[in-house]
């Protein structure tokens, strides 16, 4: 509300010297920040111990780099160097690989399905019994709000290795009259924007399914992923059966291109999922592609209006909009559009951005200044592409990479903010008519990852669900996350699915 | 004005209890909490309305009203007391040269069972025994039934015998159940004509939750967009303690904002809610606890 200046003026009121609010004003403007601002309210550091410096853990040790490089990992709300960590080579990738495969034909392969599973369960207990650490260690190194990390990232990490330590030994009704076994050797190349969680969704299944792991991190985010070898080290886990790698992309071709590995898992963008499947063809490794989204939410005009708005919010602007399954599209119904529009301002002006570690804070820091610069540069693509540009009028802290949540109006489905995945807080608003106008540029994008559906009426949202093409549809609900239920694309947001019993498929062979 | 119903926008429980749970989850701390709680008193009706209600004890009450905790004379007084028509005039005269208002309830509090003359004379009596403010209740009965022009008639007739006196219209939102209806129900109370709508008589369970004050502000805030007059809120009943209250706090700032944030647009309905808030206010001044045993307990 930034020409609101005249209107939210500050009493001083003498009989309890607090400030008092203005009267109401003639515009209609509603007032979210000129009385009662909350009190800074930052989540301690104590006790979260962050080393100086991490080695790979390879065979149940850490252990140094083959060629001693190491990089640097960034807290990008400050800029600040929070750790150095190895730089993965081949050799590096190599070791790693023999150690899980040494695991997978010694100890790992001969233990039974049911002690298999308290392996599972037991890394899942140790995951909450670390939460604090886990969720302040994640927000120091990727710059998520702490509400986030610890409400979301940590507790559905967990819920995963609750979930599939339960299938360890279920296998064969997972599987009626089949016999489940495993693939081998995985290799697991992770994005950046849920780092602990992704880990979860890659780790949990393949243990549960008796395979060993070599997991790479992203190199802005490596952090939990070193923590969580800890705990694997804790749990006692038999040396070699999780790996953990760490270095940028060239690590993770190795792992792609080692001849031992079995199964590659990735999640990150397309442009690298498609490198991934080209290096993958001819060999006989099994594969999942996680990539990108530009998920859709549908509004119809007899949806439940302010509960709608909220769920865009969250579809958008959650984990600063560094969500393959973000909801970076909306479509509203013609008729209600307007009012939708100004709600939708009115609730962007509550959401406080700035430092990631304060308990109050919505939008936290984009992720590394790579893809702040991605994402400005896409700004800019969108306000020379003739949109309407608004956004929330908060000042953002001087260091570290911020942006304010972002809308576009009278965008074409043509536009290169409406097809293109932005990966950051930008939400692009377009209107239809009718319900197959709508379903017509819901499914008019290369991605087809996630969608939401906004209506009060049920059989609207079977029709339209049915002719959504895209791996996951939400109803009067967006971004929600169980381990159950599998998620995956169609298009090019993905192969294969992970998550529920879907997800045990990619980790055995069935004979 | 007759509201348009067929423009009444669906809600969704999930949805509202998902977002009041995340508003719950603001940290309010420091200056912040000082500020909201000394707000949250100033914001109170504070309220005795029992069948065994005295002169004495109305009186008592209006002294702890003008005088939350004699030892912090600087505190802000709560905003009104709220008693039965009878015993407005003692009210009245406890509070003379007070900024405190007086409020009572009328139209055959609490259930509103009686015909529109009788209504119309108890909201006359108490206006004219000098309330400042008239919460009336609502016939859920007819509302239940669909009868929403006899809801609205009733109400802007009501509000017509109110003169100057500001109208509270309580929804008794724990017998429409569903929160459509508490939806459907504010806006018809908005158009009617109410000063301010308000969730419970306290004599219902449910009294005032916070799903069903989220969706009454947003109410309030869609009527403001569409008219321009700003409406009221008071949730009444339930409110026991100082955090709920800055929860609630936080409810009125991130949906309708800063204007609303004052007693003239923002009430509590409690009686219990004082103590817990000076103790707290207290707690905040001098660093440790006091035993409940040092604050009245009118």
């Amino acid at each position: 509300m930034s020409d609101s200046k005249q209107s939210t003026e500050k009493v001083k009121d003498s009989s309890n010297g607090t400030t008092k609010p203005s009267s109401p004003n003639a515009d209609l403007k509603l007032d979210f920040s000129s009385f009662w601002d909350y009190s800074s309210a930052p989540e301690s550091r104590d006790k979260v111990d962050i080393q100086e410096k991490y080695g790979h853990f390879i065979g149940g040790e850490f252990i140094d780099p083959a060629k001693g490089r190491y990089m640097k990992s960034i807290n990008p709300a400050t800029e600040e160097v929070l750790t150095e960590f190895a730089e993965g080579t081949t050799e590096d990738v190599d070791k790693a690989v023999k150690a899980a495969r040494k695991a997978f034909n010694g100890p790992w392969s001969k233990l039974s399905a049911k002690e298999r599973g308290k392996y599972v369960f037991r890394i899942a207990r140790m995951i909450q019994e670390r939460s604090r650490d886990l969720a302040i260690t994640e927000t120091l190194d990727g710059g998520k709000p702490i509400r986030e990390s610890r409400d979301v990232d940590v507790p559905i990490a967990a819920a995963h290795f609750f979930y599939y330590a339960g299938w360890a030994d279920k296998l064969d009704y997972a599987f009626p009259g089949r016999k489940a076994e495993p693939v081998g050797v995985c290799g697991q190349i992770i994005p950046w924007n849920f780092p602990l969680l992704m880990l979860a969704w890659k780790i949990a299944p393949a243990l549960a399914t008796g395979n060993t792991v070599v997991l790479k991190p992203a190199e802005t985010t490596p952090v939990t992923a070193l923590k969580f070898a800890q705990i694997c080290y804790d749990a006692g886990l038999p040396d070699g059966v999780v790996n953990i790698v760490t270095g940028a992309g060239q690590t993770g071709a190795a792992i792609v291109d080692h001849e031992d590995v079995d199964k590659i898992a990735f999640t990150g963008s397309t442009n690298v999922g498609k490198i991934i499947q080209k290096s993958l063809a001819g060999t006989d490794k099994k594969f999942t592609l996680e990539l990108g989204g530009k998920g859709a939410n549908i509004i119809f005009e007899d949806a439940s209006i302010d509960q709608a708005i909220e769920g865009v919010i969250n579809a958008i602007f959650f984990n600063q909009g560094h969500v393959c399954c973000a909801g970076s599209r909306l479509l509203v119904q013609e008729g209600i559009s307007d009012q939708f529009v100004q709600k939708l301002k009115d609730r962007m002006e509550t959401l406080i951005v700035g430092d990631p570690m304060d308990k109050n804070t919505d939008i936290g820091a984009i992720n590394s200044k790579e893809q702040y610069e991605r994402i400005n540069e896409y700004l800019e693509i969108g306000a020379n592409e003739g949109a309407q540009m608004y956004q929330n009028s908060s000042n953002l802290p001087e260091n570290g990479y911020f942006c304010k949540p972002t809308i576009f109006t009278d965008v074409s489905q043509s536009n290169r903010i409406v097809q293109e995945e932005i990966f950051g807080p930008v939400l692009t608003i377009q209107t239809f008519r009718t319900p197959g106008e709508a379903i017509e540029k819901a499914n008019n994008t290369p991605y087809g990852l996630s969608s939401g559906i906004w209506t009060d009426k049920g059989s609207k949202i079977f029709k339209v669900g049915q002719e959504t093409r895209s791996g996951v549809v939400w109803s009067n609900t967006f971004n929600k996350f169980d381990p159950t239920s599998p998620f995956g694309g169609y298009k090019e947001s993905g192969v294969g699915r992970e998550g529920g019993l879907h997800g045990l498929y990619p980790y055995v062979n069935l004979v | 004005m007759y509201p348009d119903l067929k423009k009444t926008i669906p809600i969704d429980t999930i949805g509202v209890e998902e977002r009041v749970s995340r508003l719950n989850k603001r940290s309010i701390k420091k200056e912040s909490k000082v500020q909201g709680l000394k707000l949250a008193l100033s914001m109170i009706d504070h309220t005795t309305l029992e069948g065994k209600d005295s002169p004495g004890k109305v009186k008592q009450l209006c002294q702890k009203a003008k005088m939350p905790y004699a030892p912090l004379p600087d505190l802000p007084t709560v905003a009104a007391v709220c008693v039965y028509p009878n015993m407005v005039s003692i009210a009245k005269e406890a509070l003379k040269n007070s900024n405190v208002n007086v409020a009572s309830v009328a139209t055959a509090f609490p259930s509103g069972m009686a015909q529109l003359q009788v209504k119309l004379d108890d909201t006359k009596y108490a206006v004219d025994q000098g309330a400042d403010e008239i919460d009336m209740v609502i016939s859920r009965g007819e509302f239940l039934k669909g009868n929403y022009s006899f809801i609205f008639d009733e109400i802007a007739a009501i509000k017509e015998a109110c003169g100057d006196a500001h109208l509270k219209v309580i929804l008794e939102t724990g017998e429409l159940e569903t929160l459509t209806n508490v939806r459907k129900a504010s806006d018809i109370a908005m158009h009617a004509g109410a000063d301010f709508i308000k969730t419970s008589t306290g004599k219902i369970s449910p009294a005032a939750t916070q799903p069903v004050t989220l969706v009454m502000l947003e109410a309030i805030r869609d009527y403001y967009r569409e008219t321009g007059r700003m409406v009221g809120m008071k949730p009444a009943g339930g409110i026991r303690k100082a955090k709920q209250a800055l929860q609630y706090l936080v409810l009125v700032k991130e949906t309708l904002g800063a204007q609303w944030l004052s007693k003239d647009w923002f009430r509590f309905g409690a009686s219990s809610l004082t103590n817990d808030l000076l103790m707290q206010i207290v707690k905040q001044e001098t660093g440790v606890y006091q035993s409940n045993i040092y604050f009245s307990n009118d």
